[in-house]
């Protein structure tokens, strides 16, 4: 059944702002759009089932299945671009009385096109990848299952027509992610890290189920189409919720999508595998809380304007100070994770201020170059087997294909123009600059210095200098560098798709694309860009990376002595992650012991009384009854029936095997002769 | 949907039960077995809710105690079960023969 | 109704989805030959179960069964495996020798049972759902013709945690006596 919000699509646009809605419903893909969601998880079952005996591993099947749901993601995607795609399919599963019911589906306008286009997209290229990569390691086949089951809940995610399946994904891709993570469990140090993604996230979701309920049952929906339009007319109930709902919500999203400060999880889930840091913890799980938000910006927009402040200020410390952590670290992997969750401060900001186009553009490119960029560290680490810089050096000379993708995705990252980074962070800064946002502004562009600066540092620690090790790295094979160069092409060519003011024909751009939903976002869309700011964020990147030269470029005699160069106190500070960490765990230690000593006080003295006395009293009523009723009265009688039982039973007393399996058979049949006899016979 | 549809699977689903009863040798998977009669009791009950249709979803009620006692039997079973593998230590149920002649 | 006018309600295959899924489930927990597969399998027994409660409109026992069976049961059970140390790989020794009686037993039961019902009812329909029973509804029942038996059910369940506890209490040796005695 097709949600009726669908019909009423409202333009929410102001003065001078872009915005058009058009309610197709997507044909043939849009009416069959729910076999994305549900191929990943036959996906699942089929590599439990016959995995192991596949040549590998299960993972074609894994492949297979995006690939089929690629088809489907891109063909919607066109017809938004060119007729626009706005429908949506329920069925519900819970009645709740009082008109609340609790349903699935899934909802096709702008924002979950482009969402389940780039879950597939990049997710195709990552599994092609780890077919390479993974090869025979161990455990592949559950690999692809978690995998696959990953995918499935991401979809699910991002194409949720209501708050209660986005949970449902949410929770889905959290306990993915675990799987993940603790892939390799015979290490300790991995569980760990499971460990501590999943409680870090679970916390935050105290946050996002809370707010959830608390939209929910004041408004008497979860639908999102339902929220964005009493958010855009002033529904009283929804607005006497609004703020505290939308800080929980929030929280939520703060978890997911590693905040400060819940970002502390993100560089430990760097244990997992490479395939999983790329595909998860850099371009889509992480990316789900940021969805959120942008699905529920409306709610932001119109009735929880206070909760943009904290966003602006968690995200803007996010963007700045985590990305200083990248510049210290050694694991090639960590600086990557550390630039994500600056990366994600930047999205977050960015959506804070109004910028619901600005943040998205983002999110989308984003996606695209760090997960090249992990793939291309994957492929190093693979050929080094080593995690460490401090392994590396001059990398260059053996493996081109993975030097120039690099190249692409860390000029992306840093914002140089024409790469796809140059467009998304320039549009950022316009909408910061246009929402009157300066001091976060300069920030930005700080960050954006930052930025370049830690991405020098990498690739010229890694790619250039001497390689110091034994042996002689190779080259990926094929099946690995294949998908590094169909990423590096999107990471240069995606900044075409929202170039201010230019408008690609027939399919629009991506402003239209993501405007196209029930309250369609106008957005700030300049006629043209600001080259005075462009070229403001260009030069802070540029500098970047000539201090990056200065201080890196250089050869000397171990990888640790090119890494040499240290800020006094800010270092060491760094290096302990300004002791976030240790002050998380020293709460958690804080708390343990005395609960602890509760909960065995309760034990002891409080649910072992009540056995007790019970017991106390059963031992009196059972002295009675055998000393008085037992012994005097009752034995008296049986002693002399006894002497005659006693010759019939040891005849009979055979039957008693003491197997009770035996009795329950003779039960059974027992039962079923007599039910023959009264039902049939009688 | 036919009535019977949902009665024959309930009896199939019984029988697994009582076979599973008579052959398993872990009292563990005795007490599964019990659970999947309880389940097959369950299916019956929903599906004549679903044939009668009595103003206060009488069958469903029924269905949701029958959940609830089968909680807690399987609680104080495993209980039990607890015991006898710590005075025992084994959780084969040809070992607990004692009851005999 | 024919078989043919059965078959082409999509509500039926779904129907023999689901069913077939909760037949194969029974199925291999009473024959997996690895104890945690058997409860497993009965966690896909009993999600087909919910399934199946779904189609009978019945939403409120479906969430219920998914959250305490599923949620509690199993969980419980799968605690009870590895309290008692059950080889957890595969293991030869789990059925017992003779199983001709024990099969022919329940084949009996199977077929007493089908054979009454279909005697009984023959090709009755089950009402199509109109509305599906809503939570209000049974909550409303449970409180108002059945508190009753709600009430017992509730002693019941606090006396199997009594009961549970009780049974399952490490016996204290003389040296933990004293020290209880003293405190």
């Amino acid at each position: 059944m097709v949600n009726a919000f669908y019909n009423l699509a409202i333009v929410a646009a102001e003065e001078g702002e872009h915005a058009e809605v058009h309610a197709g419903d997507g044909g043939f893909f849009g009416d069959t759009a729910g076999i994305m969601l549900i191929l990943p998880f036959v996906a699942f079952l089929l590599i439990l089932a016959f995995g192991k005996r596949m040549k590998n591993k299960g993972g074609e099947i894994a492949v297979a299945a995006l690939a089929i749901n690629l088809v489907w993601a891109s063909a919607l995607l066109y017809l938004n671009a060119t007729e626009g795609v706005l429908t949506d399919f329920t069925f519900e599963i819970a009645n709740i009385g009082s008109g609340m019911v609790v349903e699935l589906g899934w909802v096709l306008d702008g924002l979950s096109i482009l969402m389940l286009f780039l879950v597939n997209f990049v997710g195709l290229l990552v599994f092609i990848y780890a077919l390479g990569y993974m090869h025979g390691d161990r455990r592949v086949d559950w690999f692809f299952a978690a995998f696959s089951l990953f995918a499935g809940a991401m979809l699910i995610l991002v194409a949720a027509p209501n708050l209660v399946q986005l949970i449902i994904g949410w929770e889905g891709v959290g306990l993915a992610s675990y799987f993940l993570i603790g892939f390799y469990w015979e290490d300790l140090a991995n569980v760990k890290a499971g460990n501590k993604a999943f409680m870090v996230n679970k916390l935050a979701d105290v946050g996002l189920i809370l707010g959830a309920i608390l939209v929910g049952v004041a408004l008497g929906t979860w639908d999102f189409g339902a929220i964005d339009l009493a958010a855009f007319e002033g529904n009283t109930e929804l607005a006497a919720v609004a703020s505290v709902g939308g800080l929980l919500l929030f929280i939520g999203a703060m978890g997911k999508s590693a905040q400060f400060p819940f970002h502390i999880w993100l560089p430990d889930a760097m244990a997992g595998p490479t395939p999983v840091s790329a595909l998860m913890h850099a371009a889509t799980m992480v990316t789900a809380g940021i969805y959120l938000m942008a699905r529920l910006f409306p709610l932001y927009e119109y009735m929880a304007s206070d909760v943009r402040t904290t966003m602006i200020v968690i995200g803007t410390i996010t963007l700045f100070g985590v990305g200083l952590l990248a510049i210290v670290a050694d694991d090639i992997k960590k600086v990557l994770a550390y630039s994500t969750v600056s990366q994600l401060g930047y999205m977050m900001t960015a959506l804070a201020a109004g910028g619901y186009t600005a943040g998205l553009f983002h999110l989308f490119t984003h996606a695209a170059f760090k997960a090249l960029l992990f793939l291309c560290a994957g492929s190093v680490i693979h050929a080094v087997h080593s995690n460490n810089m401090s392994d590396m050096g001059g990398i260059r000379k053996y493996m081109p294909t993975t030097f120039w993708t690099w190249m692409i995705g860390s000029l992306a990252l840093a914002g140089i123009i024409p790469f796809a980074g140059f467009w998304s962070k320039d549009e950022i800064l316009a909408t910061l600059s246009h929402e009157g946002y300066t001091t976060v502004l300069w920030i930005a562009i700080a960050g954006a210095f930052v930025t370049a600066f830690y991405m020098a540092r990498a690739t010229f620690l890694t790619f250039f200098g001497t390689y110091k090790g034994h042996g002689e790295p190779h080259e990926s094979p094929r099946i690995m560098t294949v998908p590094l160069v169909l990423l590096a092409i999107p990471s240069v060519l995606f900044g075409i798709l929202n170039i201010p003011g230019v408008s690609l024909g027939n399919l629009n751009n991506f402003t239209v694309w993501l405007g196209n939903r029930v309250v369609a976002m106008g957005d700030h869309h300049a006629e043209a860009i600001n080259w005075g700011l462009a070229i403001i964020g260009m030069v802070a990147a540029l500098l970047g990376i000539l201090l990056g030269y200065v201080l890196y470029f250089r050869d000397a005699e171990t990888q640790l002595e090119r890494d040499s160069f240290e800020i006094p106190v800010l270092f060491p500070l760094l290096r302990k992650k300004y002791y976030i960490d240790d002050l998380a765990l020293g709460i958690v230690a804080l708390f343990m012991g005395p609960l602890a000593k509760f909960a065995n006080w309760t034990n002891t003295f409080v649910f072992d009384s009540v056995p007790n006395a019970i017991g106390g009293s059963a031992k009196a009523l059972g002295g009675f009854v055998y000393g008085i009723l037992d012994q005097k009265g009752v034995d008296g009688v049986f002693n002399g029936v006894s002497a005659a039982t006693d010759g019939a039973g040891s005849a009979v007393r055979k039957w008693q095997t003491g197997r009770v399996q035996q009795y329950a058979a003779a039960f059974v049949a027992g039962a079923l002769i007599l039910v023959v006899l009264f039902v049939f016979v009688i | 949907m036919v009535l019977n549809q949902f009665l024959i699977l309930g009896a199939a689903i019984f029988a697994m039960g009582v076979y599973g009863l008579l052959v398993r040798r872990n009292i563990v998977l005795i007490l599964l077995s019990v659970e999947l009669m309880l389940t097959a009791v369950n299916i019956n009950l929903v599906a004549f809710e679903s044939y009668l249709v009595t103003p206060e979803a009488i069958g469903q009620v029924f269905a949701i105690f029958v959940i609830t006692v089968a909680a807690a039997e399987v609680g104080i079973g495993l209980a039990i079960v607890l015991m006898i593998f710590r005075n025992r230590k084994s959780a084969n149920v040809d070992d607990l023969s004692l009851m005999r002649w | 109704m024919t078989f043919a006018d059965w078959i082409s309600q999509p509500v039926n295959w779904a129907f023999i989805v689901i069913g077939g899924a909760v037949l194969i489930a029974g199925f291999r927990v009473v024959t997996a030959k690895n104890v945690v597969h058997a409860a497993l399998y009965l966690v896909g027994a009993l999600a087909g179960t919910a399934g199946l409660f779904l189609l009978l409109s019945a939403e409120f026992v479906a969430w219920v069964l998914v959250l305490v069976y599923i949620g509690a049961v199993v969980v419980l059970f799968l605690f009870g495996i590895m309290i008692t140390r059950a080889p957890t790989g595969l293991d030869e020794g789990l059925d017992a020798d003779h199983k001709v009686l024990p099969a022919i037993l329940a084949a009996g039961v199977f077929l007493m049972m089908a054979w009454a019902t279909i005697d009984a009812f023959g090709t009755a329909l089950v009402v199509s759902t109109g509305s599906p029973t809503s939570t209000e509804l049974i909550g409303e029942s449970l409180l108002g013709r059945f508190v009753i038996p709600f009430e017992v059910v509730s002693f019941v369940l606090l006396a199997a945690l009594i009961g549970g506890i009780t049974i399952a209490r490490r016996d204290l040796t003389p040296a933990e006596e004293e020290e209880r005695a003293a405190v």
